[in-house]
């Protein structure tokens, strides 16, 4: 009980702590890729302490929502990513919320984004708050088909359960997971803002969505926003890990030496696909905002298609 | 029949519906094509793995024919033709894109509403193949009549005789015979479809259907 | 016996309202009349709550010598009538609170004060009424004084067609459900629901009552094709009455489809479970596209009721096709789902008809594009607001996500089905679902965002005052409410129990004895949600991040301009609109369902008028459905109309000929 308590903590605290890496790691690779020799890869905590220190500027019209808002965002992020399993499953808190839950969490903090992008009243705020509710608009419900498609599978909308079942034998190699996955991939670069959605490293007003809403934060808040993107990122690589890949996961109750070989695999598993995300971020080029619909389209179509095929396959038949 | 050998003839299968509706996808000819060749190539695959889990050997070559002819050598004639005959690029849907995918969709509902009840005597196999073959022949007629252009309708022809393959390995084995003549006569109406293609282009500088219908005579 | 009290409560309700024109022009009558009004309607909530909680209080029946003189009046008390009088009751409870602020304001008492006792009075008799002729005498009251309602500022442009086309589609309502309970007595004509009960009709005949009651309930729900008269009417009614048609009457006809649907027609066909999903899926996404596209804040929270009733539609719907499957578990899911979104959408709906009532009252203006920096002067408003849009658009912890979440979790038990029409349907349903969520989102980020946030578009904004005290009572025990129900649902879904297990004959597990009041629909394995755990994670990780801030960090904060990369505009008309926070979304959707079209007319260089910019919208089921039945109704008229103008002779002619005529039907008939 006492172990359970740690491992639930440690959970916490490796969500918090690996995030700015994975952040910096992607960032040092996607330099290396073009001929540049790129920032440390720990500088993202170097940049959030620097954010710490300095003064918050707030602008005149700000209302206490502002103020307010990064540290609920960061609240409902850092929950979220808490309650996916990274390299234990079974965790102590972690029937509290389903994957269901967890997509709404952070549709909770995103709305507290799109209204902080609403309350100075520029128009570069607008612009970020709209596209991005237009963005979630379409991920959100092909984020829900994709679990759908895996609960339906795994017969239970619980990332343990669904891990245990996806280690198990009774999967097989099925079209739906496939697309699934596919499906899951396109709707977690939208929602956190990489290319081709969104360029995560520019300030110009045509491909800005999320750094748009946050143009007006400074100082700690803008540190707070920062890491709440950071976990964002994390918490999703972390559910594709879980469901897709889920070797390596330490069941609770196996003793000390398994949950460390699980934080090891972790850790593999965010160097792996930090690299694929810095290979595909350095060879696709951003998409013209109207062009959103059909890439989120496609996803939602995959969702539903895989949904559809699920029936036709062995299990449901 | 073990569960992996059926889990990767419905990768096939499924892979082949997928291909389909990005061959719905698609706006621009170059696109068009290679996707048809991937449909070609998917299918092959997936009649090759058939060979191997049902030993038969005939339908090796049934996959040979469809890779060679379907996968390399009419995609490369269609790419020929499209610059020969300077035939404009894109290719404009009659309804939106989103709603041609949605009817897409709403296609492959319905052969599997369809099939499955259906066929509940047959082998696990045969039925997915069965829904599948049928979602890709109503796929395939979809995209004839949702295209404006006389290559479009072509390729969506053609994909319907993938899905007629799909259907005919997937009830146990096709004689080679049945292939060859079926090959061939797909063979012929491409070239007669070729010809046809020349002549039109000549005649009347476009092969846009939309056009062509004010030559009708019949038009008000 | 808390039958006997709940009928005192309303005929104390009828009183006040025949007492009220007389004290119409006395100063503290509103205080009155509203004061009476909250006190008999929270004993009604307090009678009813304790009904539902003691199951073994109902099944009372009481007959009084009213109305038909070989029927009388029946009413009766049963778990799903306690559920329903909890919901209304407190709606009008909420409202009369708020309405001993609001009412203050306004202009003609005279007109208002006294239908708003008898329309509560109505909507409580429909709830009680245990036969045919009491439910649509009550539901014709009640419809006829919430009329009287919406057109209690007739000089106000709009309001005159508002009322007309609310009567219009209630009359034809009514008219549905008459025929719905005439199928249903049958030729034996026994009209109590006793009766009915023990005479369920042959399939034929309950199709045709399912489709009648559809069309009747719904229309007074707002289910697409029937919603057009909703939007235009709940906003011109009073805030207060908006508050009670959007979040009560609304659901009262909700009790009416349950009722006939699945009380007094028996067992279901399958069908009827993919018919009723389908119509509440489409309902829901249209509901909330329509929502985006609206500058009126009124008409945004009306729109916003048409999605949320589709929701309910589609969980009730799920109950019919696992009732027709004998998957009792599951419909009891589906139905709990559906009754606590009941109860949820009555919650939040009125708070954020309170919160524009508030913004309307203190600013005068409903428009979104002439408001905003709101929350700077009326920050307590704002923030029930916030809880409002929070809880509508299903963020956890609020409540509007413990129904969201049941519903899935019963659409995810669809594979079970053995119709493969409804094991397609069901998903796709599940993702017309996650849509609306979704467009939910942005429709209440567009509502507080441009209405409370950013800088004043107008020097009315600017000046606006914070509400009275009353209705801030009102929106900030609401907003606890939403919060409370999202963090123990437990609680409220055992309380659902009695009426599930009424109406489908199974149960969920009894959540009261879970772990930390977590809810468990079907089994541990399978899903489980803790709204109190999240809470408590949510503001600790909260509280965390700010103890560790304000120890480490920097603390200083100075004001400044906005950066705004450099270029800050002194204009507050440069910040976003409530149409440009919608174009991307109305890009998306609205060129294919409301063949939406955008022109931009530049004037040539040198020019110096202004250019604009024109959104043409259709509105299809008005241009499909409506229009052509109304120039229908005009030619038939029109054709009739020579009637009037026929000589002595033709007049004549007309009699000689019905009297043959039936003549002739009765020798065929013999």
């Amino acid at each position: 009980m006492i172990l359970d308590a740690f491992v639930q903590l440690g959970e916490m605290l490796v969500v918090l702590l690996f995030s700015p890496l994975l952040v910096g790691y992607v960032r040092k690779l996607k330099a290396l890729l073009v001929g540049r020799r790129g920032p440390p890869m720990l500088q993202p905590y170097r940049d959030l302490l620097k954010l710490l220190r300095k003064d918050v500027v707030l602008a005149e019209s700000a209302s206490w929502l502002f103020r307010v808002a990064p540290y609920l965002i960061f609240a409902c992020t850092w929950v979220a990513a808490a309650l996916v399993p990274t390299f234990a499953t079974g965790l102590l808190f972690s029937y509290a919320a389903d994957m269901i839950a967890i997509v709404a969490l952070l549709g909770s903090a995103r709305f507290m984004l799109a209204l902080a992008g609403l309350d100075v009243g520029t128009s570069f705020g607008g612009i970020g708050s709209s596209r991005e509710m237009m963005i979630a608009s379409l991920a959100e419900p092909a984020m829900l088909m994709v679990v759908f498609t895996v609960a339906l599978l795994a017969g239970s909308t619980q990332l343990s359960s669904i891990a245990a079942f996806m280690q198990g034998p009774g999967v097989g190699l099925r079209v739906s997971l496939a697309m699934a996955l596919v499906a899951l991939v396109i709707v977690a670069i939208a929602e956190n803002g990489r290319i081709p959605v969104d360029n995560p490293a520019t300030h110009l007003e045509l491909t800005m969505v999320h750094e748009a809403m946050i143009l007006e934060y400074s100082g700690r808040h803008l540190a707070m926003i920062e890491l709440a993107s950071h976990l964002k990122l994390l918490l999703y690589v972390s559910v594709i890990g879980c469901v897709f890949a889920p070797w390596g996961l330490a069941v609770s109750g196996q003793g000390l030496a398994a949950y460390l070989t699980g934080l090891g695999v972790y850790a593999a598993k965010l160097a792996a696909a930090g690299s694929l995300l810095a290979v595909f971020e350095t060879a696709i080029a951003k998409m013209r905002v109207f062009r959103y619909s059909d890439f989120l389209g496609a996803a939602l179509m995959l969702g539903i298609l895989a949904t559809l095929l699920l029936f036709v396959s062995r299990i449901a038949a | 029949m073990s569960p992996l050998a059926l889990d990767v003839a419905h990768l096939f299968a499924g892979g082949l519906v997928l291909v389909s509706l990005m061959l719905l996808y698609q706006d621009r000819m170059t696109g068009l094509i290679n996707i048809f060749a991937l449909h070609a190539l998917v299918v092959s695959a997936s009649v090759a793995w058939q060979a191997y889990i049902q030993h038969a050997p005939h339908l090796y070559i049934t996959a040979a024919i469809a890779l060679v002819i379907k996968a390399i050598v009419i995609p490369l004639a269609l790419h020929r033709i499209v610059v020969r005959l300077g035939i404009h690029r894109t290719i404009e849907p009659v309804v939106g894109i989103g709603l041609t995918m949605l009817a897409g969709i709403g296609l492959i509902a319905l052969s599997i509403m369809v099939m499955l009840p259906i066929t509940s005597q047959a082998g696990t196999l045969a039925r997915e193949d069965l829904s599948f073959s049928l979602s890709v022949i109503l796929l395939g007629l979809l995209m004839m009549i949702s295209r404006r252009n006389a290559v479009s309708q072509v390729i969506g022809f053609l994909s319907i005789e993938n899905g007629l393959i799909l259907a005919a390995t997937g009830a146990r084995g096709m004689p080679l015979v049945v292939e060859i003549s079926v090959a061939f006569s797909i063979l012929i109406a491409l070239i007669v479809i070729g010809i046809f293609l020349f002549r039109i282009r000549e005649r009347f500088e476009t092969v846009d259907i939309h056009l062509l219908h004010e030559h009708r005579g019949e038009q008000p | 016996m808390a039958l006997a009290a709940l009928l005192w409560c309303a005929s104390a309700l009828l009183a006040s309202a025949v007492a009220a024109p007389l004290l119409a022009r006395h100063r503290a009558a509103s205080a009155f009349v509203y004061g009476i009004s909250l006190c008999v309607s929270a004993t009604g909530l307090v009678l009813s709550a304790a009904a539902l909680l003691s199951p073994a209080s109902l099944g009372a029946t009481l007959v009084l010598p009213v109305g038909l003189p070989w029927l009388g009046a029946h009413f009766r008390l049963d778990a799903l009538a306690a559920f329903f009088l909890v919901v209304i009751n407190l709606g009008g409870a909420a409202a009369s609170l708020y309405a001993l602020g609001y009412g203050r304001h306004e202009e003609a008492p005279g007109r208002v004060l006294p239908f708003y006792p008898a329309f509560l009075a109505g909507m409580n008799l429909v709830l009680l009424a245990a036969d045919a002729f009491t439910f649509l005498f009550s539901w014709e009251f009640m419809s006829l004084s919430s009329w009287a309602l919406v057109m209690a500022h007739h000089r106000r442009p709009g309001n005159a067609t508002a009322g007309y086309l609310y009567l219009l589609m209630a009359s034809f309502g009514t008219l549905a459900l008459l025929l719905a309970f005439g199928l249903l007595a049958g030729a034996s004509g026994g009209y109590e629901f006793q009766a009915i009960r023990q005479a369920p009709p042959s399939s034929a005949i309950a199709s045709v009552v399912l489709v009648l009651a559809l069309i009747g309930a719904g229309s007074k729900a707002g289910l697409v094709p029937l919603h057009v008269w909703l939007p235009l009417a709940h906003p011109a009614a009073p805030t207060h009455v908006s508050a009670l048609m959007s979040g009560v009457m609304t659901k009262v006809a909700v009790y009416g489809f349950v009722r006939i649907v699945f009380d007094l027609l028996g067992s279901p066909a399958w069908w009827w479970g993919a018919l009723v999903p389908l119509l509440g899926g489409v309902t829901a996404v249209l509901g909330v596209l329509y929502a985006l596209l609206q500058e009126d804040l009124k008409r945004l929270l009306a729109y916003s009721t048409v999605e949320n009733i589709g929701i309910i539609f589609i969980g009730l719907g799920l109950a019919l096709a696992f009732e027709a499957n004998e998957m009792t578990g599951a419909a009891a899911l589906a139905l709990t789902a559906a009754l606590l979104h009941v109860f949820n959408h009555s919650l939040f709906k009125s708070l954020l008809f309170f919160g524009a009532g508030a913004v309307l009252g203190a600013t005068g203006e409903r428009n979104m594009e002439r408001l905003g920096g709101l929350i700077h002067r009326m920050p307590r408003t704002a923030l029930a607001f916030l809880v409002g849009s929070a809880a509508i658009s299903a963020l956890p912890p609020f409540n509007g996500f413990v129904s969201e979440w049941l519903t899935f979790q019963a659409i995810l038990l669809s594979p079970a089905l053995p119709q493969w029409l409804l094991k397609f349907l069901v998903p796709a349903v599940g993702a017309l679902l996650a849509l609306s969520a979704a467009l939910a989102g942005a429709c209440f980020v567009k509502a507080f965002g441009i209405t409370f946030l950013g800088r004043p578009r107008t020097p009315i904004a600017r000046e606006a005052a914070e509400t009275d005290r009353w209705s801030l009572a009102a929106m900030l025990t609401l907003a606890a409410l939403c919060l409370l129900a999202g963090i123990l649902p437990g609680y409220f879904i055992d309380a659902l129990a009695p009426v599930v297990e009424a109406l489908t004959g199974a149960n969920l597990p009894r959540q009261e004895q879970l772990d930390w009041l977590t809810i468990v629909p079907v089994a541990q394995s399978r899903s489980s949600y803790n709204g109190l755990l999240l809470f408590f994670f949510i503001a600790l990780a909260a509280g965390v991040g700010a103890e560790v801030i304000h120890r480490f960090a920097s603390r200083s904060l100075r004001r400044s301009a906005a950066w705004d990369c450099g270029f800050p505009d002194p204009s507050p008309s440069t910040q976003y609109t409530a149409g440009s926070f919608s174009q991307p979304i109305r890009r998306v959707f609205g060129s294919v369902l409301f063949g939406a079209r955008e022109e931009v007319r530049m004037p040539p260089p040198g020019d110096s008028r202004p250019a604009t910019l024109e959104v043409r919208l259709r509105d299809v089921p008005w241009d499909v459905l409506y229009a052509p039945t109304a120039k229908a109704v005009d030619f038939i008229a029109g054709l009739l109309n020579r009637l009037q103008f026929l000589t002595i002779r033709g007049y004549l002619t007309l009699v000689f000929g019905a009297l043959v005529a039936l003549l002739m039907v009765l020798t065929l008939w013999q």
